[in-house]
This record gives structure tokens, C-alpha cells and sequence, in this order.
């Protein structure tokens, strides 16, 4: 019994498939037209990246060994050649791509730029539980709104205003990205700390005749000032 | 179905161990089956409140290590049939608790019991961070002070974060239990109120546990507070406690300041 099974024959399977890439068409003095493609290069790096590039050699008449010295000089600039066309292919080694030939025009998208976001990102955070004793809430986007209080200890960092619907016992800073309208409200100021833009009052401070009531804090030029809300 | 409960605060000598283990005996006496651990790794009491610590064999960390089996580790209770312990290391420290063998152990032990209590040591760190970690409810233990509030308030945001339960977008259902509640300097302005307590920490208030004697000596004969002297102050506020963590809706006593016989006359004679 012959325990070799025979390999099953594998159909070779060819198929067309079309493909758009770039042609370069060099114009002499070639030195020239290579700084032109420099210039390409530098201003959007990476435009050629990836991209079959074909050269059309029709317009110029280059020796074999130009045609060589032009791919290596592509190749230094990373810009890999796929094939050749309008040239006798004589003028072709071995190791230079292959010649093309009965290739047709087409309109090259340029690819879609990158739409810009649909959704505008939000420029306000609404947190509807307390913010506890340990925690920190930084949105540096715009306003937060609280709707509880803020623990001693807590800290909220806003880069708009700060709206608190309870107590502020902890720190509460805002307009952090030098936004000096910002404003900070509380419904009852305990606050260990309050900062807009960098100015700031420690408890010790804060008039002791507003403790416990609703409060707001604003700065008028380089004072903070805190008054009352009603 | 059975229940994982923390009992925490953040900060230390508030109580955790004498309310572990006086939940853990009003519990069992109700019939339920308890199992309290002691997650104090290194640094382990909950042993000698309940007057076990003359028959550790095996621990937590060995059962978690799996170096014991969990029935070698539990010590029963020599004076409730309902009542276990599963005690800490003293010789190790937190780090050999792993996330994984401390949910290994308690999803065994949720197997086995009705209640699961969980001791956590103080701290915001690894033993606490493990001791919540599984929980389904929390007792917070808050003295009226302003340190302990604001470290419970602490512990609440952890129990909201850092828990199986938070994460998976459920909630950690979370009561404060206020210990060491003294009428008389309450009556004097010289502790938080009740209030006060209650609208730092927005959060439902499980009891009220007077400052007593009792707690202490309950300790030292290494007894809970609830078996030791049951008709006490702190063990009836501890019972219905325990009454409200089964859903019972219990009326809250706030204690007074109790005046006794030799009190009035004094009183009189002063005035």
C-alpha cells in the first residue's frame, strides 16, 4: 500500500486587475526636473509615499545609463519606479523595471481630506453626582455644572466657569487656559480654595460673613472679588 | 442570594472591627449565616474582638495563596451557630492579597454564606482597595468629627470607582453607620450634628452607635458588643442596624443625653 498520498494539482489562476499610478515625465536638463520633484517632496512629505510611480521616457532621449542613474536618483528619494514606458526597450537592463506599454489616462482623485468632525466637541461637562473627597474633575474644554456638592478635598479645574448646585467645600478653579471672564457660583461657599485665571483665594481669605451662602467669584482686572449671589 | 458587605471609613479607630463584628452577631442571631473576614492584613483585631484568636490555624492569605483549604481556615463561633470567622495574616502583609485570589475566596464563601462580611483596614490603599473591591453594599463608620467625615466622603468616591460593581456600571449600595456619638458634647455644639454628617456626605444613614463603656469592655472580654450586653445602648442601636441592612424599616434613635436618678437629684441640689 503506498502511504504517500499524491499532492492534489493546484490550478494556476490568472487574472487582469487594473491599476491607477503616477507618471513622471522627465524633461531635461533632468538635474532640473529632479528639483522640481524635490520641491514636491518638501513641501507635502510623504506625497509620493507608497504610490506606484511609472516614468514616461517619450519626451527625453536617455542613454541606458541616464535611464539608470535617473531610477537610482528616484530611488534615493524613496520614490520606488513600477515600470517604463515610451522607450526602446534595448535601452533596458535586467534590473530596471519592466517596460509598459498601452496605458490611458485617468483623473487622479486626490484623496479626500480629512473631513473635519462632524460632532464640535462638547464645551461644557455636567456631573450629576457630588464630587467626593479625593476626586479630580479637570475639563479644560469649558464650563462644568455640579448638581450636588463639592467635598473638601475635591477639586474641579475648569477652563470656563464653574457652576456648583450645592455645597463647594473643596477647590474650584477656573478659566485655567487664561480665561478671565470665567466665573466661579456655588449655591453655598465652604471652599477650601478658589482660582480664576491664576488668582486665587485660600479659605482664610473668603469674608467669613459669606460662609454657608450662595456665592459667585469673578475677577475685576487682578482681584478676585466674591460677593453674595442674592 | 447571598450579600458581600464592606464595612470601611477611610480613617482608623472609628469603629470597623467593633461594628464587624456586632453586625456580624445581630446578623446571625437573626438566623442568617455569617461569615466575617478580616481583611487587616498584618495588622489583624477582628480575631481577638470575637474571641477567637486562641484557634487561628490557617488565614486568609493562606486560603488566597492556596496553601489551606477555605473550610480549614473558617472558625466557627462558640457562641452563635450562624457565626464564622475567616481571620487576616499577622505575619504578612497586604501585598499578598491578589485581585484574583481575593475573588476566588469570595465568590466560595458566597457560596456557603448569607452574609459576607468584609473588615477593611484603614487606609485608602491595597487592603482597603481589596477589602471593597467585590462588594454589593458598604457601611460607611464615620465618628462626628471633621477628619473622619471627609475620609468616609474619600472612601464613598472610591466605593463609586474603584469597585467590581462601579465598574461594570451598577452601584455599591452604601449606608453611614455614625459611631461614637456622644449626647452630651452634641448637646454642647462640640461634635458635627447628625445633619451636618449626613449632608457632607449625602448618603443614608444605616444607625446612630453611642460613645459607651460597653463597647470597650465588650472588646477587651473579646465578645461582640451585641451578645456581650444586648439590652446596652449601642447594642440595641447595632440590632437595628441590622434590622435595616434586611430591609426592615426600623424608626432612627438619635441618643439623648439619659439622665439618671443620681443626675435629677444632683441637678436639683445645684439648682
Amino acid at each position: 500500500m503506498e502511504a504517500a498520498v499524491k499532492p492534489q494539482r493546484q490550478m494556476v489562476r490568472l487574472r487582469g486587475r487594473s491599476y491607477v499610478a503616477f507618471v513622471f515625465t522627465p524633461t531635461v536638463p533632468v538635474h532640473d526636473w529632479l528639483q522640481e520633484i524635490d520641491a514636491t517632496i518638501a513641501r507635502s512629505p510623504g506625497f509620493f509615499a507608497g504610490r506606484p510611480v511609472v516614468i514616461d521616457l517619450s519626451s527625453v532621449d536617455l542613454s541606458q545609463s541616464a535611464i539608470g542613474h535617473l531610477l537610482t536618483s528616484l530611488q534615493d528619494r524613496n520614490i520606488r519606479v513600477l515600470g517604463i514606458e515610451g522607450v526602446d526597450e534595448s535601452r533596458l537592463t535586467q534590473m530596471m523595471p519592466p517596460l509598459l506599454s498601452g496605458g490611458r489616462s485617468c483623473v487622479v482623485e486626490p484623496s479626500a481630506p480629512k473631513k473635519p468632525e462632524t460632532k464640535a466637541k462638547p464645551t461644557s461637562l455636567l456631573l450629576e453626582a457630588p464630587v467626593r473627597s479625593g476626586q479630580t474633575v479637570i475639563f479644560p474644554e469649558g464650563d462644568v455644572t455640579i448638581l450636588g456638592s463639592v467635598g473638601s478635598g475635591a477639586e474641579v479645574v475648569a477652563g470656563g466657569s464653574i457652576h456648583i448646585y450645592g455645597a463647594l467645600r473643596g477647590r474650584a478653579m477656573a478659566g485655567v487656559n487664561g480665561h478671565t471672564s470665567a466665573r466661579i457660583y456655588c449655591q453655598k461657599i465652604e471652599a477650601e480654595l478658589l482660582a480664576i485665571d491664576g488668582f486665587y483665594q485660600t479659605a482664610d481669605d473668603i469674608d467669613a460673613a459669606l460662609r454657608g451662602r450662595p456665592a459667585q467669584a469673578w475677577l475685576q482686572g487682578n482681584t478676585m472679588r466674591i460677593t453674595a449671589l442674592n | 442570594m447571598a450579600k458581600v458587605l464592606v464595612v470601611t471609613s477611610g480613617k482608623g479607630g472609628v469603629g470597623k472591627t467593633t461594628t464587624t463584628a456586632a453586625l456580624g452577631a445581630a446578623l446571625a442571631q437573626r438566623g442568617d449565616k455569617v461569615v466575617v473576614v478580616d481583611f487587616d492584613v498584618g495588622l489583624r483585631n477582628l480575631d481577638l474582638v470575637m474571641g477567637a484568636e486562641r484557634r487561628v490555624v490557617f488565614d486568609l492569605i493562606n486560603v488566597v495563596q492556596g496553601v489551606a483549604k477555605l473550610p480549614q481556615a473558617l472558625i466557627k463561633d462558640k457562641r452563635l451557630e450562624n457565626l464564622w470567622l475567616l481571620p487576616a495574616s499577622q505575619t504578612r502583609d497586604k501585598d499578598a492579597l491578589t485581585e484574583e485570589g481575593v475573588g476566588k475566596v469570595i465568590d466560595e464563601l458566597r457560596a456557603r454564606f448569607d452574609w459576607v462580611i468584609c473588615d477593611s483596614p484603614a487606609g485608602i490603599e491595597r487592603g482597603a482597595s481589596m477589602a471593597m473591591r467585590f462588594a454589593d453594599e458598604a457601611v460607611i463608620v464615620t465618628n462626628p468629627e471633621v477628619s473622619s467625615v471627609r475620609d468616609s466622603d474619600r472612601i464613598i468616591g472610591m466605593l463609586d470607582s474603584k469597585t467590581v460593581r462601579a465598574e461594570k456600571g451598577e452601584r455599591v449600595e452604601k449606608h453611614i453607620l455614625i459611631t461614637r456619638y456622644d449626647p452630651s458634647r452634641a448637646a454642647r455644639g462640640e461634635m458635627l450634628t447628625i445633619e451636618d454628617i449626613l449632608e457632607i456626605l449625602a448618603t443614608p444613614l444605616l444607625g446612630i452607635i453611642p460613645e459607651s463603656q460597653d463597647v470597650l469592655r465588650a472588646s477587651n472580654v473579646g465578645t461582640p458588643v451585641t451578645l456581650s450586653n444586648a439590652d446596652g445602648a449601642p447594642a440595641r442601636a447595632y440590632i437595628d442596624a441590622a434590622r435595616r441592612l434586611c430591609g426592615e424599616t426600623v424608626a432612627m434613635q438619635v441618643p439623648t443625653e439619659r439622665k439618671g436618678f443620681m443626675d435629677r437629684l444632683l441637678r436639683r441640689r445645684a439648682a
